[in-house]
């Protein structure tokens, strides 16, 4: 036997394929079939046909989650891509290049911190920081003249504030990756462009954004794909509210599932994230191939 | 799709050290420090406070600094969540989580990698699916089948589904690093007459435990770190995880200020221990995402 004939390796996909259908591709399927149902959780589940899903496309209630999701990915995508890029190329470019690799070191892992902060964690901080009476930003706000603010707690701030909590939690993945892509460019690249007198925004657009174009897809893919999903921040911050201000399709299912029991809406929201989830992302991996084959020609 | 190595970012003295730091270059540092201080504030602003007596906090407010060290506010919430016993859960489960995300990871990978079987590109997409999927429509089917078989309340339904939705992510990853795997050794190693199934654990393996370390790191890391399903399924109190343990004890608004943030400074510690420990292999391992 060599190892050269391919029969037999499928053996070893058995155990994976096996939780994959169970965990995963059941489940799937399961939750799709429950979305044209009526079922709160103890009756069997009686088909409806499309009903979840007219309902589904006049909920004002969805409609408004799914503005969140927007705003999530600004949150999530946006900006911390934007902020990541300036600041990766910052730090390699100009604070690396002078200052040394510890400097860097010790900045980067900073950044980093808040993506290892657990949620729950994070929340709790944060909705500390935030406190209407006695919390820190409204100390601090007040010490300089400037009057307090419920920030988690009314509905017109309450977005805005977990889209900064966002911001802050994931600036860190984007510099890290960055940085790790910018080490392959060569930084002679930056050093001649220097002395051709190349300031540092053109820099920043010929060598730095040119070069990491395939992790900047990596990371605008997958936090979006994140940003749409987002339930933790939502849940430990505001659990949707106040009313439903911060409400997102995520939570909006889960609060069908399990508090109002009506499973066969919560389904028909999760399957509809599924969808725009999936859509999304075979958008971009289409849009990367393409650039990638644009660039080989 | 490669797993590079990222190297700390250095450059030699002497490329430093040829000309002056301009301006922009103290400007640029100056700019990259403060924004560093604002990201670790909130940190700095609970280690400030968790040792605060709740009249010292009243007193001075949040930003005083503390007047004697208390540790009430610990010692509150330590029994109040029961914290060792919803660290040992977090432990339980996202070590089972990186050891059996791993094994799976591995068993796929070899078949796909390696053993390149017919139909692959299909096999992968339907892993990678599983790891887009949102949760929350795989959440009540699954409640559902855990109820039916016993595992719904026990640590093992999570463990269950996260090797499968981390196990997809890795193989994925390793079906890649399988496939790059040089041929001269797994023929060597057929020729000496060593079985496929010696092959994996003596050839493979070994050569790629690098890329499994990082993997089981990772695994470790998002376990401990996710919510909605160990907040679907955990409902008793003695199976929950930290995260879980918290975020309940939260809505309840039994604590005062200085609880709070003693409670915050326990939550961080084990991941914080953990992320100290495993800094280096991380950030060798952070691009091992990055398609190229």
């Amino acid at each position: 036997m060599t190892w050269e004939s391919r029969k037999g390796y499928w053996l070893y996909l058995i155990p994976g394929a096996l939780l994959l259908t169970v965990i995963i591709v059941v489940p799937l399927g399961w939750n799709v079939y429950l979305s044209f149902t009526k079922y709160r959780g103890i009756k069997p589940p009686t088909w409806i046909g499309l009903e979840n899903w007219q309902k589904l496309f006049q909920d004002e209630e969805f409609w408004a989650s799914f503005q969140h999701s927007i705003a999530m990915v600004v949150a999530m995508v946006v900006l911390p891509t934007l902020i990541g890029l300036v600041l990766a190329s910052l730090l390699f470019d100009l604070v690396g290049r002078r200052f040394g690799g510890k400097v860097v070191g010790l900045l980067r892992a900073v950044y980093y911190l808040p993506q290892i902060l657990p949620i729950a964690i994070a929340a709790i901080v944060v909705g500390w920081i935030l406190r209407p009476d006695d919390g820190a930003l409204n100390e601090v706000l007040t010490a300089i003249g400037l009057g307090g603010h419920n920030w988690l707690g009314s509905p017109d701030t309450a977005l805005l504030s977990v889209g900064a909590v966002l911001v802050w939690i994931q600036i860190g993945y984007p510099v890290v990756v960055f940085m790790s892509a910018l080490q392959r460019i060569d930084p002679q690249l930056y050093e001649a462009a220097e002395l051709d007198g190349a300031n540092w925004w053109q820099r920043f657009r010929a060598i730095t954004l040119s070069g990491i174009r395939p992790e900047i897809f990596v990371v605008v893919l997958t936090c979006t794909v994140a940003a749409l999903k987002v339930f933790g921040p939502v849940y430990a911050l505001t659990r949707g509210g106040p009313g439903s201000s911060t409400i997102v399709p995520s939570y909006y299912s889960y609060t069908e599932f399990f508090t109002a029991q009506q499973v066969g809406y919560g389904a028909t929201i999760a399957t509809a994230l599924t969808v725009v989830v999936l859509v999304v992302a075979i958008f971009f991996v289409r849009a990367q191939f393409r650039l990638a084959d644009e660039e080989e020609r | 799709m490669t797993t590079t190595e990222a190297e700390p970012t250095t450059t030699t003295p002497t490329r430093q050290n040829r000309r002056r730091r301009t301006g922009w270059e103290w400007l640029a540092l100056t700019a990259t420090v403060l924004i560093a201080l604002v990201m670790a504030a909130p940190l700095l602003l609970v280690l400030l406070n968790a040792f605060k007596s709740p009249e010292d906090f009243a007193g001075n407010g949040p930003l005083g600094l503390p007047t004697g060290l208390y540790f009430d506010g610990v010692k509150t919430f330590w029994d109040a969540v029961n914290f060792p016993e919803k660290v040992w859960n977090s432990i339980l489960i996202s070590g089972c989580v990186a050891i059996g995300g791993v094994l799976v990871s591995v068993l796929n990978a070899y078949a796909l990698g390696i053993g390149r079987i017919r139909g692959r590109m299909w096999v992968l997409i339907a892993f990678l699916l599983a790891t887009i999927v949102p949760q929350e429509a795989l959440l009540y089917p699954l409640y559902i089948m855990f109820k039916n078989v016993g595992l719904y309340d026990t640590v093992w339904s999570v463990v269950i589904v996260f090797i499968v939705i981390h196990g997809a992510f890795g193989t994925y990853l390793l079906a890649s690093v399988f496939g790059a795997f040089p041929r001269e050794l797994l023929e060597a190693a057929a020729l000496d007459g060593a079985s496929r199934w010696q092959i994996l654990w003596r050839v493979v393996v070994p050569v790629c435990r690098p890329t499994l370390a990082v993997l089981a790191v990772f695994f470790f890391i998002w376990t401990w770190n996710e919510f909605l399903i160990p907040l679907s399924f955990l409902v008793s109190e003695s199976n929950q995880t930290v995260q879980v343990g918290i975020a309940t004890l939260q809505g309840e608004r039994i604590m005062n200020v200085t609880t709070i943030s003693a409670s915050a400074l326990l939550g961080i510690a084990p991941t914080l221990i953990f992320f100290l420990v495993f800094q280096r292999t991380l950030t060798r391992g952070l691009t091992a995402g990055a398609i190229k």
